[in-house]
């Protein structure tokens, strides 16, 4: 009952909001709309629930839109809006996205906003998810309603924003009950369901190829295990054929963007059945068309830095790093790793210890840590 | 987001502005009000943007605490009315950026002081280590 009225709660949402109400006033009809459903389906569950709820929604909007005089003459025209046509849910799941994920929201607010409009997730599960207080989360949904209250903004088509707030949650990954990468590859999938834009395809196959080496990712005791010590039969490898399925066809569009590059590096390295297989070579070419892509940015640098050393060897690599400007971020873990292969162990050593002041995650500072210790003893085998 | 410990120090950090020197003992009652409330005018403000966690003050007085070996009392020292640095308390928030948390740092360091001139009281902020993302 309950993961029933949470998909159809986004549903019903995404048919108001396509049919013109207003955003705020659309969620607050499908609430109570959901409310009822709780309290009536359990005896009596309608025999097409998705149109119930809509109906029910549809007309709790319009008494709701009556009853406020003050919006009366601005809504009116909405509510006499003409009534719809078959129900296009992928299309309407598509409009809730983007105006979810509206570009005057701050990130913040448009994941909030999109988790529970689009994910159906209550408040209370997504300040859980987040670690913050419900009140807090309550207070970043309500500003983002009212940011788009008065917003017009009907393109359909997944534009780069849409993309971006669903690789922000995949990338807050698993924090307690609920778990967020899995939703973004959820929601991801909706997506890319709905519309053939290569690029979502490309994000869909990215969470997929990483989301796929996950149980392999970190230790019994939650320490984090480089890609080239990692586990491989860990590795969920019907998720990362599905993975590599988007994606080829994807590229096939022959309309490259980053998430795509991205995938298809992932792909290469989910592909390796030992580390010391992965094609580097090829991985080296696709950084190379990323930082065509990415307007050369400094943390594909960095990356491209580590693919060159691996292709090139560590020299080559720390030369590839003197074009990465200081200050970004993992440099001195970069840095630190290519001086260890070359041989210089005090100078990996002391890097090392860089890194690690300045990791931002506590996984991440204990590997560094350990790597500075074991190169501080000579970098003999562990 | 990001979380960010904003600490408010009763000692310790930079250099105290003149009006910051002044122990909060000595100021009227209405000043310790008006910084007080100020506070927590920082603080509706953060609830209402969506980026507040977790406030609380802490007593200025503290104990060390150690293990001293098996089957033994834990051995305490202190308290040290000297300490070098003593913390009176946190603001938690969470945030898009460092730059925002800074900017609430400003925020609440511009509460007022003696003479309602405001303090300019340093605050610290620390970000808090997070689980590596998924896609590096």
């Amino acid at each position: 009952m309950d993961d029933l009225l949470r998909t159809l709660g986004p549903r019903t949402l995404a048919v108001l909001v396509r049919r013109g109400a207003e955003f705020t006033a659309a969620e607050d009809a499908v609430q109570e709309a959901l409310l009822e459903a709780a309290r009536r389906w359990p005896e009596a569950r309608p025999a097409d629930p998705a149109a119930w709820l809509v109906r029910v929604a549809w007309r709790k909007f319009l008494d709701a839109v009556r009853a406020d005089e003050a919006r009366r003459r601005r809504e009116v025209t909405v509510a006499v809006a003409p009534p719809p046509g078959a129900t296009e849910e992928h299309d309407d799941t598509l409009l809730l996205l983007t105006r979810c994920c509206h570009p005057d929201l701050s990130p913040a607010s448009a994941i909030a906003l999109t988790l529970r409009a689009v994910g159906g997730l209550t408040t209370a599960q997504i300040a859980r998810a987040y670690l913050v207080p419900e009140a807090t989360m309550a207070q970043r949904i309500s500003r983002a309603k009212r940011t788009l209250a008065g917003a017009r903004f009907d393109r359909l088509g997944a534009s780069a924003t849409v993309l971006h707030v669903l690789y922000l949650v995949f990338n807050e990954g698993f924090t307690g009950k609920v778990d967020l990468a899995e939703e973004a590859i959820r929601l991801t999938r909706q997506l890319a369901a709905a519309e053939s834009e290569p690029e979502t395809h490309g994000l869909l196959a990215l969470m997929l190829l990483h989301h796929a080496r996950r149980a392999a990712r970190f230790t019994g005791t939650g320490e984090l295990v480089p890609l080239d010590e990692q586990d491989r039969s860990r590795w969920d490898t019907a998720m990362i054929a599905e993975g590599v399925e988007i994606l080829q066809r994807a590229l096939a569009q022959d309309r490259h963007g980053e998430y795509q590059v991205q995938a298809a590096i992932a792909a290469l390295h989910d592909d390796a059945p030992r580390a010391e297989e992965t094609d580097w070579p090829q991985i080296l070419s696709w950084y190379d068309e990323l930082m065509r892509l990415s307007g050369a940015s400094p943390v594909v640098a960095l990356n491209r830095a580590v693919a060159v050393g691996q292709t090139d060897g560590p020299l080559a690599g720390l030369r590839a790093l003197q074009e990465v400007p200081d200050g970004v971020p993992r440099r001195d873990a970069v840095a630190a790793w290519l001086s260890e292969r070359a041989g210089d162990t005090a100078r990996a050593a002391e890097l090392y210890v860089l890194a690690a002041r300045a990791a931002t995650s506590e996984p991440e500072r204990r590997h560094l840590l350990k790597r500075a210790a074991h190169c501080a003893r000579g970098g003999l085998p562990a | 987001m990001a979380k960010y410990l904003l600490l408010k120090h009763y000692r310790g950090g930079p250099q105290p502005t003149a009006e910051g020197s002044i122990p909060m003992e000595q100021w009227a009652p209405e000043e310790i009000d008006a910084h007080i409330a100020f506070m927590d005018h920082v603080a509706d403000t953060l609830r209402e943007r969506g980026e507040f966690v977790d406030a609380q003050a802490l007593s200025p007085e503290g104990t060390f605490v150690r293990y001293d070996g098996e089957g033994r009392p834990p051995l305490t020292d202190g308290p040290f009315a000297e300490s070098k640095d003593l913390i009176a308390g946190w603001m938690m928030i969470d945030v898009d950026s460092t730059e925002r948390a800074h900017e609430v740092a400003a925020f609440l360091s511009s509460a007022p002081g003696p003479g309602g001139r405001t303090i300019k009281e340093w605050i610290e902020v620390r970000p808090f280590l997070t689980e590596p993302p998924a896609i590096g």
